[in-house]
């Protein structure tokens, strides 16, 4: 071994594998002011305003009641569909207002598309049913680029390889956690920008609900993922950053770190140490 | 069923387990310590027997946690308080190790004529005592500003080190023939003195677990 004449510099070794170019971005990709939401008479939303940069996931916690799921509709009009409701304020996607006057609801919900808590596909072949929003919304001129589109949302909900051979059996043959990967590959099948999901692995068992979690880390790098749950070790798992609401109100808005460590209010604390009440 | 009264009821007892150790840490150093100054080495045999039992509260705490950690999934101030604890546990033990290695050199110490210069080492005892009461006590009532005045007092400790150390020194060279015995009080001093940060971990551990500050490396 050669003999040093100086000793030897101090230098930073980054040991740390490559990473790939899917940081999650700064931009905002939803802005919520002073959002305000009757059901009748009755208020459920007070004065929300929030902000969710694009590309990451923010869970929604709250106790039951607490208007959680009615602010995920919120995001893309489905309250409208319930009569008697009412909105005041603003919701701001890629800082337009989708409440304004002349907003395409239809349109909106394709950029905005849902998954619900309970599975819901259509009584049909698998294929059809991750095809029916690209038929309705003619997404595609041909049927070989059809069948592209229906297997890649089928990749990317991670549901590819286990229905690629039977395509054409009903969706109603799948278990309860592959249909509800078939409503995630259905509503990522038109390529929404941001992905509202109610309690989506709140009917399922403990390895489904991982395979879903899993696909939400993943779905993270493409998407804008909202997702309202009841399960607070999955907020901490799947999210960069929640929200807790309690009667009708946005208590704190923080990273799911300091959510789950130190929040910043005691509200929050009580309920997330189940002290609540 | 109330699950949070039973989780209470599982931090209630966590609690109790490492203020227990923490006593058996300051019985130790204030036995080990005594077995020296007094020249008692039945003491001294007694504080390295009972380090069996300090070692075995250290398990138990530890299985505590994972448990607790495992079934209830504890969240912001409960969580920061298992972690302080898991963390806190090892360096309660590792205080009584220390007042076991004192407890050897009394033994050891014992056998050979008196040293005046032990006396010296009391203050540093009496203060790290001190220190240790009192970070006990802030880990028990959650008290970020007493335990942040316990750090700060780490450096008396560290003076009295200092002292110790050249008086030793000096003893050394102006009596050799004590060189050997002085030397063993040496490492009594040196053991002195890292309880001192030890206990100064234990105080960052209740800062945190209070405030959710990392103080750590801080300074």
């Amino acid at each position: 071994m050669p003999v040093q004449t100086e000793p030897p510099k101090i230098q930073i070794r980054d040991r740390r594998p490559l990473r790939g170019a899917d940081e999650a971005g700064t931009a905002k990709k939803v802005a919520v002011r002073d959002l305000n939401f009757f059901y009748g008479r009755v208020q459920a939303l007070h004065n929300i305003s929030i902000e969710i940069p694009e590309r990451i996931v923010m869970a929604f916690i709250g106790p039951s009641g607490c208007g959680k799921s009615t602010f995920l509709r919120t995001l893309n009009r489905m309250n409208d569909v319930i009569p008697g409701t009412r909105v005041a304020g603003q919701v701001l996607i890629d800082d337009h207002d989708i409440y304004a006057p002349g907003t395409d609801v239809v349109e909106l919900r394709r950029r905005v598309g849902m998954v619900f808590q309970k599975s819901n596909p259509f009584p049909k072949s698998i294929f059809d049913n991750v095809a029916y929003g690209l038929r309705i919304n003619r997404v595609t001129s041909s049927s070989s680029e059809l069948a592209g589109r229906v297997e890649q949302a089928l990749k990317d909900a991670a549901l590819w390889s286990e229905v690629k051979d039977r395509l054409k059996t009903s969706a109603l043959s799948l278990s309860g956690g592959q249909q509800q990967r078939l409503c995630i590959a259905r509503a990522l099948a038109i390529r929404p920008e941001v992905l509202l999901m109610d309690e989506p692995a709140s009917a399922l068992d403990p390895i489904a609900t991982s395979k879903i979690e899993e696909l939400i880390f993943d779905l993270k790098k493409q998407y804008t993922i909202v997702i309202v749950t009841h399960n607070m070790q999955q907020a901490a798992r799947v999210s960069d950053t929640t929200a807790f609401f309690l009667l009708g109100k946005l208590i704190e808005v923080n990273s799911t770190e300091k959510m789950f460590t130190a929040p910043n209010e005691k509200l929050t604390e009580d309920y997330i140490t189940g002290r609540f009440g | 069923m109330d699950l949070h009264r039973h989780l209470d009821d599982e931090l209630s007892s966590l609690r109790d387990r490492v203020l227990l150790l923490g006593g058996e840490a300051e019985q130790a150093l204030e036995r080990a310590m005594y077995a020296l100054t007094e020249r008692d080495s039945e003491v001294a045999r007694e504080v390295l027997d009972h380090d069996d039992q300090v070692d075995h509260l250290e398990v138990e705490i530890d299985r505590q946690c994972i448990d607790i950690m495992a079934l209830r999934q504890p969240a912001a101030r409960d969580l920061r308080f298992v972690i302080s604890v898991a963390k806190m546990a090892p360096v309660l033990e590792r205080i009584a190790d220390h007042a076991c290695n004192i407890a050897r050199t009394a033994i050891d110490l014992n056998n050979e004529p008196e040293l005046k210069s032990v006396l010296d080492l009391s203050r540093m005892a009496e203060h790290a005592l001190k220190m240790l009461r009192a970070a006990l006590d802030a880990f028990t009532s959650n008290d970020a500003v007493t335990a942040r005045q316990v750090i700060e007092s780490d450096t008396e400790i560290n003076d009295l080190y200092n002292h110790t150390f050249h008086r030793l020194i000096e003893l050394m060279v102006t009596e050799p023939a004590t060189a050997t015995r002085d030397a063993r009080l040496l490492f009594v001093a040196k053991h002195l003195e890292r309880i001192g940060d030890y206990v100064t971990d234990i105080c960052e551990l209740t800062v945190y677990m209070a405030e959710a500050a990392f103080i750590k490396h801080s300074n």
